[in-house]
């Protein structure tokens, strides 16, 4: 296996890198270890390890009215945008895989507009817009606003898999008889279907775990679980985020290890 | 593309140059179908991104009295906070760079050299953090710094310090939480593209007799450097607009230039001064792009994807 790349340098040679590499790696992963275990402390005081164990931070979380309320509209806002982006998103993916349409340039910068512009300015340009829609601290709003975020990453997600399957096996069922629609249902999408499911679950993370442009455009009954976060860590370090925090950790290992395998699948 | 034409399987042949015509004419209606579908998601994307950064680069244009002036850009110049914002941002921006660099090349190059499964096991600890909400990985690195927090209890315990360095609250700890999270950024696109360098060139290297160190430095080292520009044109462009972990580790005392925009727009309500600050953000950040994506070609766009 590993003679398909082998150099003549042997692994003691490159200790020096393995234990450079391997400290890099306990730099990125230690964060979230850590919280992990935090969040089972039984104590008020920042210890690690902790000297006792419990569950009160857990019991903290889904007895808190507050805690809860804001889980569930961000629950509720990232269902939505996963739906809307991927309907959205793997429509746009298939029209620009037929590269019949003028503009693909253009096309695909302004879909992907909101990867590269910076997310604070989002966040102003839509406070400043929704101010006057006044869909400010309301659902439809968050919706909206995530859906615009999630969707560059369905489009590419959806397009990575149409350019993987063979477009002629449409067209053969579309000379065949069968519509657009029925083609596309029943021959293209069974084969992409796992690239759909990612690009909804990218999507549905995506919407989850954003920050900035929530701060700006929820509040009040709508303040999602990001934005309650983000004031509560502005003024004391509550140990009862440390299990929000895992939650949210074991949240995207869940969703994204099968959209990466599906991904990779395809 | 024309439907009728060519590389279709020889089932409908014998009818192929009956069709033509009516395909040709389904083509056009095709088309119209097409942008259709479309339509929706650039109308979306149009309405909420498009149309409120263009207002708010004609807002920029005026000052309070409504008067068309460069008022709002040119107090960029002749304040001293708005200087010192940008000094700020950009000394973060650079030091957060120079450190994804300094910590992901050797773990990219590290994750190129080691066997296909042994690679994406070590991959994990990079996609995990990746995947962790960058609000979790701020407080996690909060929990760490902070002056109760863990490195400072444990350096008392062990009793190399008597009182708690500062950690958290300052630059070190926006240095430091950025750091973590810009480097999957970094690491991710130089590791892809370390991954296309032929190992055969190496090889060739050694066999006509340089050491394991000069093959490096002459050959693999400058083969990663477009992968590792794309990195570092990533990093540097989301570190100049980044918010999140300033905002909450910075202890007030380092203010970046998203905070700035969130502050004169959120509590004082310049909208002129804070759109204009978005205008030059997006400026600079379209600059940098553009002009990497000049000098590297398609591979600058290819790695956005990557996010």
């Amino acid at each position: 296996m590993s003679m398909e790349n082998a150099l003549p340098i042997s692994h003691r040679q490159r200790l020096w890198l393995y234990a450079l590499g391997g400290l890099v790696m306990l730099f990125l992963i230690a964060p979230s270890v850590i919280i992990v275990i935090m969040s089972f402390s039984g104590s008020t005081l920042l210890q690690f390890p902790p000297q006792e164990w419990s569950l009160r931070w857990y019991e903290s979380y889904f007895g808190s009215v507050e805690w809860r309320d804001a889980t569930i509209v961000s629950v509720k806002v990232a269902v939505m945008t996963a739906v809307a982006a991927t309907l959205l998103g793997t429509a746009a993916a298939y029209a620009i895989n037929a590269r019949t349409l003028w503009l693909t340039g253009a096309i695909n910068a302004l879909l992907t507009a909101s990867l590269i512009i910076p997310v604070i300015l989002i966040g102003i340009g839509t406070f400043f817009l929704y101010a006057r829609i006044d869909l400010n601290n309301t659902l439809t709003g968050l919706v909206i606003a995530h859906t615009v975020q999630a969707l560059p990453l369905v489009v590419l997600t959806v397009l990575s898999g149409l350019r993987s399957y063979d477009m002629n096996q449409e067209k053969v069922a579309r000379s065949l008889g069968a519509g657009r629609f029925s083609a596309f249902f029943q021959v293209t999408m069974p084969q992409i279907r796992f690239s759909i499911v990612s690009g909804a679950l990218f999507a549905f993370i995506t919407s989850f775990d954003e920050v900035v442009v929530s701060l700006f455009i929820s509040g009040g009954e709508t303040t999602t679980l990001t934005r309650r976060m983000f004031n509560a860590l502005r003024d004391q370090i509550d140990p009862t985020i440390a299990a929000i925090s895992t939650c949210l950790i074991v949240l995207s290992i869940v969703l994204l290890s099968p959209a990466q395998l599906f991904g990779r699948g395809r | 593309m024309s439907i009728g034409s060519a590389s279709l399987d020889p089932a409908c042949g014998p009818d192929r140059g009956l069709n033509a015509d009516a395909l040709r004419a389904d083509a056009r209606r095709e088309s119209r179908g097409l942008l259709a579908l479309l339509s929706p998601g650039l109308l979306l994307v149009f309405a909420v991104i498009i149309v409120p950064i263009g207002w708010l680069f004609w807002l920029s244009l005026f000052d309070e009295t409504g008067q068309l002036s460069a008022a709002n850009y040119a107090r960029f110049f002749e304040r001293a906070s708005y200087i010192k914002t940008f000094v700020t941002t950009f000394k973060v921006a650079f030091v957060v760079t120079g450190a994804c660099v300094l910590f992901g090349y050797p773990l990219a190059y590290m994750l190129s050299q080691l066997p296909r499964r042994a690679a994406s096991i070590c991959l994990i600890f990079v996609i995990l953090p990746f995947w962790t909400s960058v609000l979790v990985r701020t407080y996690a690195w909060l929990v760490i710094l902070q002056r109760k927090g863990l490195v400072n209890s444990w350096l008392i315990d062990l009793g190399v310090i008597s009182q708690p360095l500062p950690l958290a609250n300052n630059f070190a700890g926006v240095v430091i939480g950025m750091t973590h999270i810009m480097l999957p950024f970094l690491v991710l696109p130089l590791y892809a593209s370390m991954k296309t360098i032929d190992v055969d060139c190496l090889r060739a290297g050694m066999n006509l007799g340089a050491s394991p160190a000069a093959t490096f430095r002459q050959i693999f080292f400058p083969l990663s450097l477009p992968g590792l520009a794309s990195g570092v044109v990533i990093v540097f462009v989301l570190c100049l607009g980044f918010f999140v972990t300033p905002a909450l580790m910075g202890g007030g005392k380092v203010i970046m230039w998203a905070m700035r925009m969130e502050q004169t727009t959120s509590l004082y309500s310049n909208w002129g001064a804070g759109a204009a600050l978005g205008v030059v953000l997006l400026a600079v950040t379209l600059a940098l792009l553009g002009f990497f994506q000049w000098l590297l070609g398609a591979r600058a766009t290819g790695v956005w994807s990557q996010r």
